[in-house]
């Protein structure tokens, strides 16, 4: 018989097994779910999971994709730490791009290195202002943040499409709902001569260490990690739970915001309506994959980022259908979480005791 | 008249899925848990409703089926949480993001197909009465079955002896616990039943509402009424009614145009969202009320140490 039994301690092997563990159940599921497709299950899992490393246009892809999941999944991971759930990280990412992009087009077929800096502030101020508006109604009505943040992803969508009918479409665009191209000094550097990769997953980089000196060398780290994880302490103690939900979804709403012009400026290089394509809900994914740590999530991300291009892959030469790739990552976030269990609590084998007495 | 009567009946029909998905929200959040997995649940409803309609031609089968695949998501959901003991928030998220997924995977072949009109009843003598007849009698049979369940609920918890039990669980499950009642086995009853909720919520979509099926249909209506149990303070005719107030803005935005009213139609789309956002500002301000109504051990996990 099993039985589940709380552990004195959380276990650290458990920790960082279980993300693995995770990911092979979603591979085991993903063979089982092609089966029933009708596809051959190796050929696809290996389309999924290992083509997309190899060749070399693929892993500039995988910069691309990767960069945008790890900038949100690192903001998000430090809210998620101290109990404060921005779930809107997608409209933050769409302001982000539409305030980005503003700048872009008002200096536009105009040259100079302060153009692109200036679009990034941008980008990440509108994010910004995006996630002030529930951290407003949190800390001063104290109105649920999941919902207020997740209304605005609908709202912000639907800003973006007036905006691209309207003020920010291409005058010379055939009435095409979409921006300008942007000019050359608006678009980011790209990484290689070939490929889409651009300077936006050095940035990412650079913010993982950020993140990771934040998080083990300063206070602010420490006090959303006893925030999280005991309330009544971090009262005790005269952290303020206000400053923290604002910090919090600032800091997240920020690179949003940052991830969202950088897409603008980068690989698609204008506004469209379909610029949004879920990034920031995938990075809450990313986020407890990779256990809310900066390193977890920077390997998280690109994890989540190779299923994408694995998923493009597919669609290509299986005729996968796309939704393939966001049954996965559900998939993958179930998995993580009833893994969970492992780290406090330990499944144990009860050997039942056969009754010793025959009844005849 | 006829105005006055179409605008009525338009919103009524456009709240019923709010209605449905937001009642058994209630039981579930009365019981204690939070499951942030409604849109999920509804957009796999509305899935099933319409292809089991379209593969039998059955307008029954198909609801029933959006009520077994409602409760099949909300399984899950409760397997996670309740034996598993994950975190709720988390949980509830990633039954939405694959509920969402899994719809546009099993759906592609049924995006253009089509279904009859759901037939309308037809009450002897009441359905003719001129006005009142019109305005109240010729629904489908859903709005009627969402209203009922309505006083359904409300009779459970204020009347019986397990709705009592249930509410006791989500003020205090360790208390209920130690006299005797099993809390996973009450949760993962409520769980299932709001799944189906929410599941039969998705049918009047996709077989009602707007009889298609299109990816991502839903547009948020499970936050939406997510919202509304908040409002209506976890008590049943309270979400009910803010579920027509929701269906009132709606049909606002489709009827702007016939005011003279020339806003952008995209930004009246807008409208039910930030109507969200103020309703849940208005509600949330009255701290110490609003969270001396929400059930005490919402969103914590039980785990029984003996």
């Amino acid at each position: 018989m099993l039985k589940i039994e709380q552990r004195t301690e959380p276990s650290k092997v458990m920790l960082y097994a279980t993300p693995l563990l995770a990911l092979i159940l979603t591979i085991l599921s993903g063979f089982f779910l092609f089966t029933l497709m009708g596809k051959d299950p190796l050929q696809a899992t290996k389309m999924f999971f290992f083509e997309p490393l190899t060749s070399f246009y693929n892993i500039s892809e995988l910069m691309v994709k990767a960069a945008p999941l790890i900038l949100i999944g690192l903001g998000l991971s430090a809210g998620f730490k101290a109990g404060v759930w921005n779930i809107g990280a997608e409209g933050q990412f769409t302001i982000g791009a539409i305030a980005g992009s503003a700048v872009a087009l008002y200096f536009y077929e105009m040259e100079g290195f302060y153009i692109l800096p200036l679009m990034c502030l941008a980008g990440m101020l509108g994010g910004m202002a995006w996630a002030a508006i529930p951290a407003l109604l949190r800390t001063r009505f104290n109105t649920n943040e999941i919902l207020v943040s997740l209304m605005l992803v609908y709202v912000s969508t639907l800003l973006l499409n007036v905006l691209v009918h309207g003020p920010m479409k291409d005058p010379e665009g055939m009435n095409f709902p979409q921006s300008r191209l942007f000019s050359d000094s608006a678009l980011l550097p790209l990484l290689m001569e070939d490929g889409r990769a651009h300077i936006g997953f050095v940035v990412a980089l650079i913010f993982v260490g950020i993140a990771w000196v934040i998080q083990e060398r300063h206070i602010i780290g420490f006090q959303i990690k006893v925030s999280g994880q005991a309330d009544g302490a971090a009262k005790y103690a005269g952290f303020s739970s206000k400053k923290l939900v604002w910090m919090t979804f600032l800091f997240s709403g920020g690179l949003a915001g940052l991830a969202g012009i950088f897409e603008a400026a980068g690989p698609v290089g204008q506004l469209v309506p379909a610029l949004p394509v879920g990034y920031g809900f995938t990075a809450i994914i990313v986020a407890f994959l990779g256990r809310l740590n900066p390193v977890g999530i920077l390997l998280g991300g690109l994890l989540m980022a190779l299923t994408y291009i694995g998923g493009e892959n597919a669609q290509i030469s299986l005729n996968l259908p796309s939704a393939t790739t966001s049954v996965f990552q559900g998939l993958l976030l179930f998995f993580l979480l009833a893994t969970d269990i492992l780290i406090n609590y330990q499944i144990k084998w009860l050997s039942v005791a056969k009754p010793s007495v025959k009844s005849n | 008249m006829e105005l006055f009567t179409s605008i009525f009946v338009g919103i009524i029909i456009a709240a019923t899925p709010l209605v449905f998905a937001a009642i058994g929200e209630v039981v579930v959040e009365r019981s204690g848990v939070l499951n942030l997995g409604v849109e999920g649940m509804i957009i796999i409803g509305a899935l099933a409703g319409f292809a089991f309609t379209v593969e039998t031609g059955s307008f029954s089968l198909g609801v029933i089926a959006s009520m077994v695949a409602g409760a099949a998501m909300a399984f899950l959901f409760a397997v996670l949480t309740q034996s598993l003991m994950t975190n709720q928030v988390a949980t509830g998220l990633a039954l939405t993001m694959f509920g969402l997924g899994l719809s546009a995977l099993l759906g592609q072949g049924y995006s253009g197909k089509s279904v009859p009109t759901f037939p309308k009843v037809d009450i002897p003598y009441l359905s003719d009465l001129p006005f009142i007849g019109d305005l109240f009698f010729k629904f489908d049979i859903l709005v009627y079955l969402s209203i009922a369940l309505v006083i359904g609920v409300l009779w459970f918890f204020e009347k019986t002896r397990t709705g009592l039990t249930v509410r006791a669980i989500g003020d205090n499950h360790h208390a209920a616990h130690s006299i005797g009642y099993s809390v996973k086995k009450y949760r993962y009853l409520t769980i299932m039943f709001g799944g189906a909720c929410a599941g039969i919520g998705g049918a009047y979509l996709s077989l009602v509402l707007t009889p298609l099926w299109v990816e991502n249909m839903s547009s948020g209506r499970g936050w939406i009424a997510l919202a509304l149990v908040v409002f209506g303070a976890w008590q049943p005719v309270r979400a009910m009614l803010g579920a027509y107030l929701f269906g009132g803005i709606t049909i606002l935005q489709l009827h702007s145009q016939g005011f003279g009213i020339t806003i952008d139609p995209q930004l009246l789309s807008m409208l039910p969202y930030l109507a969200t956002i103020v309703v849940l500002v208005l509600i949330s301000r009255e701290t110490v009320k609003s969270k001396m109504r929400s059930p005490a051990c919402l969103g914590t996990p039980f785990y029984a140490s003996q």
